[in-house]
């Protein structure tokens, strides 16, 4: 028993030591999802990013239909990337509404112009605050609201071409 | 580089390699940053409260809420845009009078407890706060068993 005893502290430090090693080899999560997901729309009401679209407000979003916010702004990369996807979307008929992020209307329409546009309203939210209201950590992210206003679906960065179905999906879940 | 016509060869040459070395190093610190937008920071970003009691308050909270877009740094000690939103939210509330923790709650509500680097009082992080208490009891008990061998 004593003898046993004795070699406690080297198995302690031998699961220490393979604790660490597991955790050298996953790497950081670095993806914060939102813990909004099942809960309703926080309330807002933006003013509009861009002229020739509507402002967007929390209750456009709870019209008895789904709909896909897309979080994005002009100067952010990715979103760039994922303006095809967005557009296909659209062409499958999904509704699609915008929230630009610290972002200047004349920015807004040559991003528009030069990537296409797949949004009906687009919300300014100069200083981040519905983006923070909704948990969302970056751009682009795209939450899928069902008809009543609950967030069902988070897609965290741009969507890939590969991502399109399991966009189309939640967004069928949510009818 | 090469419109140095005063400079001769070798010169030249090592003015070229110098000038592509900073180049490099440029562009070694400039990739990994994140996009920028073209808005000026928030009012509250980098301006203090008025009431430095209040902003005392503001900036204690700041320095234990995570900067989401960084992540290894606070909101206090990050230049991202988002982490300037962020310290202009906290300083709003706070001057609206709401209370810091209700401000550290309403981000945990958003992102998990993540976002704080104050870990809550939960199953999965009792440990942590037990271990300090069970590691002094340890000792105490074999110090304690050390002492009493002592007298023969």
């Amino acid at each position: 028993m004593k003898r046993l005893f004795l070699w406690l502290p080297l198995a302690v430090f031998l699961v220490f030591l393979v604790t660490v090693a597991i955790g050298l080899r996953r790497p950081a999560e670095t993806e914060i999802r939102s813990r909004m997901i099942g809960k309703f729309m926080p309330d807002f009401a933006l003013e509009p990013a861009v002229a020739g679209h509507p402002p967007l407000a929390a209750a456009d979003l709870r019209a008895g239909k789904p709909r896909l916010v897309n979080v994005f702004a002009s100067w952010c990369v990715p979103c760039k990337a994922e303006a095809p996807q967005l557009m296909a979307l659209k062409r499958r008929g999904v509704p699609i509404d915008g929230v630009a992020i610290r972002d200047r209307s004349e920015d807004v329409a040559r991003f528009l112009v030069e990537w296409g546009d797949p949004f009906e309203r687009i919300g300014a939210d100069p200083a981040s605050r519905v983006q923070f209201a909704l948990g969302s950590s970056g751009v682009p992210e795209t939450f899928v609201v069902d008809g009543k206003g609950v967030i069902r679906h988070q897609h965290i960065g741009d969507i890939r071409p590969e991502n399109v179905p399991e966009i189309l999906a939640a967004f069928e879940a949510a009818k | 580089m090469s419109r140095l016509p005063s400079l001769r060869g070798a010169r030249r040459r090592s003015v070229a390699r110098n000038n592509a070395l900073a180049l490099a190093i440029l562009l070694v610190l400039a990739a990994p940053a994140f996009a920028q937008s073209a808005l000026p920071p928030a009012r509250y970003a980098y301006a203090q409260l008025e009431d430095p009691r209040q902003e005392a308050e503001a900036r204690a909270l700041m320095e234990t809420l995570r900067c989401l877009v960084c992540q290894g740094q606070s909101i206090a000690d990050s230049d991202a845009d988002m982490a300037g939103d962020m310290r202009a939210l906290v300083r709003e509330r706070v001057a609206a009078g709401e209370r810091p923790e209700a401000i550290r709650n309403w981000l945990v509500d958003r992102y998990g407890a993540w976002v704080s680097y104050k870990p809550p009082v939960e199953p999965l992080t009792w440990p942590l706060w037990a271990a300090p208490v069970i590691l002094v009891a340890l000792g105490l008990w074999l110090a304690r068993g050390r002492f009493r061998r002592k007298p023969r």
